[in-house]
Formats: C-alpha cells, structure tokens, sequence
C-alpha cells in the first residue's frame, strides 16, 4: 500500500495498521526470547554449580546465593545501561528471569531520579516489581491458607 | 548424569519459559509488569498442585531463574511453613523463603540507581 496516501477512510486506516502489524516478526521475536532467556538460565545454573560444588554449600543455600547473584548482576548490568540494550532485543528473554526483576526495579528508580532519593527512587523503584510483591504474596497466602484448610480435616 | 545433558535441560526449559512470555506480549500486548505477575501467579499455582516440583527437577535453574521459580519459591515455602507452624505460616511462609531475593532486590537496586547517572535521551 503507497505510503503517501493521505486521505484514507477509517477502513482503508485500518486495514493498513494490520497490515503493518503482521510485519512484527514473532517467530524471530520468540527464537531470540528462547535463546536469551535460556543462556541466563544457564548462567544461573553455572552460578549454583560453583557454590555447591566448589564452595561446598548446602542445595538451599547454593540457590539462595544464585538469586542474590542473579539480582546483583541484573542491578549492575541495568546501571552500566548495558541490560537495556540486551532488553530491546530480547524482549520476554530479559524480562522473564530474576535479573529482569532487578532491571526493572532499577530503571524505574533511575527514571525518576531527578525527584529525589526518597520520594524518587525510594517511592518509584517498586513500580513494576511492587505488583509481583503483591501478587505473589497474596497467592501464597491464599494457597498456605487452603494448605492449612485442607490439612485440618 | 552427564553435565552436558543437564545444561542442555537447563538452556531448553528456560527458553521455552521465556518464548511463552514473548509470545504472551506479542499476542496480548501485555506491559512487561503484567507478564511478571501473571507469571509468579502462575509459578505459584502450578506449584501449589505439584505440578512446578516436577519442572524444577527437570530443568534446575532453567526453571527456578525465571520469575515463575520465585512463585515457585513463594508457595514452597509457604506450604513448608504451615507443616512447621500451623497457622502462622500463611504469614510467614512466602516471605521467609524468599526473603534473601527481596533484599538483595532492595538494596542492590536502590544502591545500583543511586550511583547511575540519570537518564538522558
């Protein structure tokens, strides 16, 4: 469809966004989304592997130490500005894992910076992850409460 | 079992974790915060009914990296928790278990924004 044509009715408009819409590669969106979020899982098991094997840690504490990691990692890649430049790429392969939970903690912060320490970064920080707070929260306690439920009888 | 095979696990489960998400923004069109929460909601349901355990045992941390692992890790503990205390812990379970994560969220984050530069386009 030519693009310098101004005066399309509401249908021809809208039948050229779907156009353009179909465009949007998903098939190559997913492939880099599988084959990022992939290798950062294989990072994390990397990061597990040297603490329980090398270190000697216990299996729960080995995996506590691989989310810490992960989180630090996520926060200082996201600082440097280079986890965003990976995130337009690979779209749910950096969001999915742990590391995009602390990306998102810290590019909201940095966002609203200029607002201050406390009402900028302490009140903006949790803008994405303060809903995963309180879902999870809240469907854990839902779930710990049927457990106990089911349990009593 | 051989290490190959298990980072293999590893690589498959954690990407097809993530491909489901992409394929969840591309065709839903969900903001990123919407896909995180319906992700741990999910982690922590399909862990409540057993069916998550199986995933991790499969995949390790192809499973457990992504955010549904931290559903995962909510409702393990939760579950744990009500086993040791009763009651208490509906409370206690989820934040317990996952208390380590939010921390390091908390103060890697705020510390990683206060020394970055604010951001200019």
């Amino acid at each position: 469809m030519s693009y310098t044509k101004l005066n399309m009715t509401n249908e021809e408009y809208s039948e050229y966004v779907k156009e353009k819409e179909k465009t949007s590669p998903i098939v190559k969106d997913c492939l880099i989304a599988f084959l990022v979020g992939g290798l950062i899982c294989i990072i994390g098991q990397l990061i597990f592997d040297i603490f329980e094997k090398q270190y000697g840690f216990s299996f729960k504490n080995a995996s506590t130490y691989t989310t810490i990691s992960l989180i630090f990692i996520g926060a200082l890649l996201t600082a440097l500005r280079v986890y965003s430049k990976i995130g337009d790429k690979a779209g749910a392969g950096s969001i999915i894992p742990i590391t995009g939970f602390s990306n998102s903690i810290v590019s909201s912060a940095i966002e609203h910076k200029t607002e201050g320490v406390v009402m900028g970064i302490g009140a903006n920080m949790f803008k994405v992850a303060g809903p995963v707070l309180v879902y999870g929260v809240c469907s854990s306690m839902i779930i710990g409460f049927i457990y106990w439920l089911i349990k009593l009888f | 079992m051989d290490v190959l095979m298990i980072y293999l696990r590893v690589f498959f489960t954690g990407g097809i974790i993530c491909l489901i998400g992409q394929i969840l923004i591309d065709k839903t069109k969900l903001t990123p915060a919407r896909i995180l929460v319906v992700f741990v909601v999910t982690g922590a349901i399909l862990t409540s009914i057993g069916i998550y355990q199986h995933i991790i045992d499969f995949g390790k941390a192809g499973a457990s990296v992504p955010i549904s692992g931290f559903g995962y890790a909510l409702a393990k503990g939760v579950i744990t928790e009500v086993d040791k205390h009763g009651f208490l812990g509906i409370f206690t379970g989820g934040l317990v278990a996952t208390a380590a994560g939010v921390a390091a969220a908390i103060f890697f984050g705020y510390f990683a924004a206060l020394f970055s530069k604010p951001h200019i386009k």
